[in-house]
């Protein structure tokens, strides 16, 4: 994650809404991307339920919303829910990272499969954290390795693949940029180990996150189904 | 729980012992086998006592009756069970959201073959006995409102038990049709009375009044008994909500605001504060999300546990952060666990010497094929690297408790440095049976 600090330019800003419903965080969180200074990273609204976080982010429209799993009022599912209008926007459309302590699957699949760019944890340094807000405003998808580990159970092999739903599952490719990130691989390192360009990785990470949010296969529902989701 | 009947003084932390009739593995109504754990005898000695009773003009069914009616029903049974079978014991059993739960097996059959039983020697019973024709004519109504209040009473014991056990709530419709039989039971019972008595003209007037009494009862009362019932099931959900939170407080209390006090006793020493926190925050993790796995320190018994215990353990010891990533699951044998003190001490040499560039991250991932399962361990660090040949031959650690380990168990170890510094360790062990 730290290689995207070189693309970085001088010029770079963002606006980002925090939602998280502890106060204390959120002024960490201002306080981590305050002292990297010079980032060019504006929060511009915060949040501290789903309601005020759908208002704020409709009022002052985002690139970027640092989205926590467990809100009050739905959990942040029910964010992305309700600005699903303002994340198809064409133009400026809303991306969303999620952000949390949680270390429950469900949770993290839940929020990528609403429509979240990415998951890192709280843990996170100040400059990775800024690190990933640019990649989701490019619209790259931030992988941590944690969520990496998460994917990678829930497309887990089985014994009878099913032949005919050969898009919906990862390529041996995709897999192998899974298990690197979750090994704790940058995307530059990732590109020198496979041979490839770091934009290659980044469009294997983007292919699985789509692949995340769109599959409805019978392998995702039957590990949500075994972790009592659906 | 069995001993404690037997030998109650030795090691009972209540001790006024109070009679309650058993839940478990009883036929009738748990009273025999409460009675024979609450005197310590065997079940069969007091189920024959009762018998013998019976014979004697019927005394022992209204003792037993007695005692069903007085005796509370009590879960865990004081009873003892000479054959402790699985059959008839209250197990926990972690359910797929990781929480234990009580689950009674019950013993139908033999409930059932009592019941059956009773009725067989109630008959033999009755054609043995000469009654004068008036009192013989009442026999058989009364006997038929005994089955019913029998009957609705056994149902009122089972739906105590499913509040503690939480079974039985798929049997709604049994319990149910139960209740039904029951009241017909004891209405054609009553019934059977009135036209003994011979006033079977009056019999249609005296139902009518019966009814509308009952209706009105049930006019006055229903709203009443209404409330009531709401207010007592709100305040059993009150009731569980503040034991959550005591349990939830109990926790907090214990160790994660002494983790706090240690914290600000040592908040000079960063690295002190910094291994605390961590600690505590895995320890709250594992509390949070795996309720089942949090409480049972004894020996991992799978891949993932022992990866997650090992590391927790070096973080503890070293600390250093460690980010664990885990992928799939499958038991222990004796080569994974080979492999796991393998990465354990990959872990330790990747705290040591690596722990300064930033979080070691340990991944595994068990991977199963239809040839078998392979499990996958890699730990790196971004330290300053490191070079096998550079060691000096006699410098057992890497080539023995690593390399030498893995490959005398049929496994490949890899060192290797990562391109931007730091080393990363790759274990690989085949298990050869399939896992379900």
């Amino acid at each position: 994650m730290t290689d995207a600090a070189a693309e970085q330019g001088p010029g770079r800003h963002v606006r980002v809404v925090l939602v998280d419903d502890h106060r204390m965080f959120r002024t960490g969180v201002q306080a981590e991307i305050g002292r990297t200074g010079t980032t060019g990273v504006e929060v511009v609204g915060e949040a501290a339920d789903v309601d005020q976080a759908v208002t704020v982010i409709t009022a002052t429209r985002p690139e970027v919303v640092l989205l926590d799993v467990h809100l009050p009022g739905g959990g942040g599912v029910e964010v992305l829910r309700r600005s699903a209008a303002l994340m198809a926007d064409a133009e400026h459309p809303v991306r969303f990272l999620a952000l949390s302590v949680s270390d429950a699957a469900e949770d993290v699949i839940g929020v990528i499969r609403g429509g979240a760019r990415g998951y890192v944890t709280k843990t996170i340094t100040g400059t990775d954290l800024v690190d990933s807000i640019f990649r989701v405003q490019d619209g790259d998808a931030v992988f941590s390795p944690r969520l990496a580990g998460f994917v990678l159970d829930a497309f887990a092999s089985t014994d009878a693949p099913p032949v005919d739903e050969d898009l919906d599952r990862l390529t041996q490719r995709e897999r192998e940029v899974l298990r690197l990130i979750a090994r704790g691989y940058a995307y530059k390192e990732i590109a020198k180990q496979l041979f490839i360009s770091v934009k290659t990785v980044e469009s294997h990470v983007s292919a699985v996150l789509r692949k995340l949010q769109l599959s409805n296969r019978h392998e995702l529902t039957r590990w949500a189904t075994a972790r009592r989701l659906v | 729980m069995p001993e404690a009947a037997t030998a109650p003084l030795v090691e009972d932390p209540r001790p006024p012992r109070k009679l309650y009739r058993s839940s478990d593995g009883r036929w009738l109504g748990g009273v025999a086998r409460g009675l024979a754990g609450h005197l310590g005898l065997p079940v069969v000695w007091v189920r024959l006592v009762f018998v013998g009773l019976f014979m004697a003009d019927g005394l022992g069914a209204l003792l037993y009756a007695a005692f069903w009616f007085f005796v509370p029903l009590g879960i865990g049974g004081v009873g003892t069970d000479p054959r402790p079978t699985a059959s008839s014991v209250l197990t926990t059993e972690v359910s797929a959201d990781g929480r234990r739960r009580l689950v009674a097996r019950r013993p139908d059959k033999g409930q059932i073959l009592a019941l059956v039983l009773m009725v067989i020697v109630a008959m033999i019973f009755v054609q043995n006995v000469h009654l004068s024709g008036n009192t013989k004519a009442y026999l058989v109504p009364t006997v038929l409102v005994g089955a019913g209040v029998a009957l609705v009473w056994r149902q009122a014991d089972n739906a105590r038990r499913a509040r503690w056990a939480e079974v039985g709530r798929r049997r709604r419709t049994l319990n149910l049709a139960r209740a039904a039989a029951g009241v017909v039971l004891v209405g054609a019972g009553v019934t059977g009375i009135f036209v003994t008595q011979g006033s079977t003209e009056h019999l249609g007037s005296i139902l009518q009044a019966a009814l509308a009494v009952l209706v009105g009862i049930a006019l006055l009362a229903g709203p009443y008994l209404i409330r009531m019932t709401q207010d007592l099931s709100e305040e059993r959900l009150m009731r569980i909500r503040a034991q959550e939170r005591a349990e939830v407080a109990a926790h907090v209390h214990d160790s994660v605001l002494h983790t706090l006090t240690l914290i600000q006793r040592n908040a000079d020493n960063a690295g002190e504060v910094r291994r605390l926190a961590r600690a505590q925050e895995r320890d709250l993790r594992a509390w949070l999300y795996k309720p089942a796995a949090a409480e049972n320190p004894q020996e991992p018994e799978t891949v993932a546990e022992a990866v997650k215990r090992n590391a927790a353990e070096v973080e503890d010891k070293h600390g250093v952060p460690l980010e664990v990533v885990v992928v799939g699951d499958c038991p222990l044998d004796e080569a994974l666990t080979a492999q796991m003190q393998a990465a354990r001490e990959a872990m330790v040499n990747a705290a040591k010497y690596g722990g300064e560039g930033g979080a070691v991250q340990v991944y595994a991932e068990i991977e199963t094929t239809s040839e078998g399962v392979e499990v996958f361990v890699s730990v790196r660090d971004r330290g300053p690297g490191f070079d096998m040949d550079a060691v000096p031959a006699d410098r057992m650690g890497v080539r023995e408790s690593i390399i030498g380990r893995m490959e005398r168990n049929g496994g490949t170890a890899r060192l290797r440095a990562v391109p931007d510094g730091g080393t990363e360790v790759e274990l690989t062990m085949k298990r050869a049976e399939r896992t379900s």
